[in-house]
């Protein structure tokens, strides 16, 4: 999070006056749990980060082709939608061969 | 004083759809409800006629009529529209953001009791309603007022220090629709005194592009409050001024609070809208029997003139508060608020509380009398309510 400013400093009426501030504005606080990537079973297919709402969906290009690489985790708030559209992940595949695995936030607290 | 050119009789409705006329504003949304219609009415006549060139919006709800405002006033254009009881209270969610959107939009109130059962005649329910929606209220006692606020209401709304949405009042029927003479301003003169819109942040504005209406959450949305309760700490120096300059071009002068022959007066009764013109000719006959009576009216009740009510009330032997309006399971509104403030007055009037006139039931001189009877008896009790004109 940037530092909150007092309210003598932000524009009148919750106005927004510059672009691109949802960048500002980390959504990842509000996750509870956490979208972790087994790359050994992911296809690249993509539907991950076309689905994703806040994209949190890291990829590179390699080759001319898109690769999943994992997520910035700033902004995943940890909808969960990502393992719901993956291909390589459900209910009947065992933990060990899904492509993403949702684990409570907890589990990653210090 | 100059002179007066153009001294017209007309209603309520009509002298501000006038100053409607005269302000010209950019975008007018409305949806015609009793009593508000005439005004609206007389206004599309005058855009139909040419003689304002209003984008005028006929929508199909008065929630709609007041999101469209909203639009056009977030864009950078003057909007106003007009309301009335239920509409007033179907806009309520729009209202309460046309506020926190921090928009000068103009709104005569035609005041009207809220259903149910049903009833379109004027009581101060619907305004009331909206007392803590963020909006200035101004209070009218007559078509001139009506006219003259409306006019005023843009220059305090817009004003930088200020920025919200103005509601003027007017008695619904009594004011809206009652015959009054009325000393209209030059058209060049009121033109000039509401000038060109002052915008801030508009939507079209291309080269700074603004968001409206965010997501605002528990980082930020206790900030923008609190710079809402500044706004309105502003609109009272604002008002004064904006009264100042409207005296230059009127001759009409005009402050947070009404005085009438409260000078040497033991008993202050206080009321809002038309029934204070009631108020005055009872104290005068209450005068000249030697009684020492005066009122005082509130202009403006958002904000609330608590120190100017504290200042002039200490002191005296009563006060008699007559409210339009009933909270149910509290004390009446302006009651309530008068009250309030006079818990650090150093020398405590009594004070009585008088709902009436509730759905366009008549107040009487004789209803009047009484109430100022029962304070020249030492008859007051703090926390009781009294009624008006009820059949017990
Ligand atoms: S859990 Fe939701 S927010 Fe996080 S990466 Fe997946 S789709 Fe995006
Ligand atoms: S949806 Fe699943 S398989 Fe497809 S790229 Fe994302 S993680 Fe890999």
């Amino acid at each position: 999070m940037p530092e909150l400013k007092g309210w003598k400093e932000v524009p009148i009426g919750g106005i927004i006056d510059k672009p691109a501030t949802a960048k500002e504005y980390k959504t990842g606080t509000w996750r509870v749990i956490r979208p972790v990537h087994q790359i050994e079973n992911c296809i690249h297919c993509m539907m991950c980060w076309l689905y994703c709402p806040d994209q949190a969906i890291v990829i590179e290009i390699v080759d001319g082709k898109p690769k999943m690489k994992g997520y910035n985790y700033d902004y995943c708030k940890g909808c969960g939608l990502c393992a719901n559209v993956c291909p390589k992940t459900n209910d009947k595949l065992p933990v060990d061969k899904r492509a993403i695995i949702m684990k409570p936030e907890t589990e990653f607290q210090e | 004083m100059p002179e007066v050119k153009n001294r017209q009789a007309v209603t309520g409705a009509q002298a501000v759809a006038n100053a409607m006329r005269q302000i010209n504003p950019d975008v007018v949304a409305a949806y015609p409800i009793t009593p508000q219609t005439p005004i609206v009415e007389y206004f599309a006549q005058y855009v139909a006629d040419g003689l304002a060139d209003t984008e005028m919006i006929p929508v199909e709800s008065e929630h709609s009529a007041m999101s469209a405002v909203v639009g056009a006033a977030a864009s950078g254009a003057r909007a106003m529209t007009a309301t009335a009881a239920n509409g007033l209270a179907l806009m309520h969610e729009i209202v309460y953001i046309a506020a926190s959107l921090r928009l000068p939009i103009v709104m005569p109130v035609a005041n009207r009791a809220l259903s149910g059962p049903i009833n379109i005649h004027c009581d101060h329910s619907d305004a009331m309603a909206e007392r803590d929606s963020g909006w200035i209220q101004l209070w009218a006692e007559n078509a001139q007022e009506a006219y003259d606020f409306t006019l005023m209401a843009i220059k305090i709304g817009e004003h930088e220090d200020v920025r919200l949405p103005v509601m003027v009042n007017l008695d619904g029927f009594i004011i809206s629709h009652g015959v009054e003479v009325v000393d209209f301003i030059d058209d060049e003169a009121a033109k000039k005194f509401v000038g060109k819109p002052i915008v801030k942040y508009p939507l079209l504005d291309l080269n700074n592009p603004v968001t409206y209406g965010p997501l605002d959450l528990y980082d930020y949305y206790f900030e923008h409050k609190r710079q809402q309760i500044e706004a309105m700490k502003h609109v009272k120096h604002v008002f004064k001024q904006v009264a100042k300059e409207f005296e230059k071009i009127s001759g009409r002068k005009y402050d947070i609070i009404e005085k009438y022959k409260t000078d040497d007066a033991e008993y202050i009764m206080i009321a809002l809208g038309s029934t204070a013109g009631t108020i005055k000719y009872t104290v005068d006959l209450l005068r000249e029997e030697g009684h020492k009576v005066g009122l005082v009216k509130p202009w403006v009740f958002r904000p609330f003139p608590k120190e100017e009510l504290q200042e002039i009330l200490n002191g005296r032997k009563a006060v008699i508060v007559l409210d339009r309006a009933a909270s149910f399971g509290a004390e009446a509104p302006l009651y309530e608020a008068v009250k309030s403030a006079l818990y650090e007055a150093a020398v405590r009037p009594q004070i009585g509380s008088y709902v009436y006139g509730l759905g366009g039931r008549d107040i009487k001189v004789e209803d009047i009398r009484k109430a100022f009877e029962d304070a020249f008896e030492g008859n007051l009790i703090a926390d009781e309510e009294r009624y008006l004109g009820l059949r017990e």
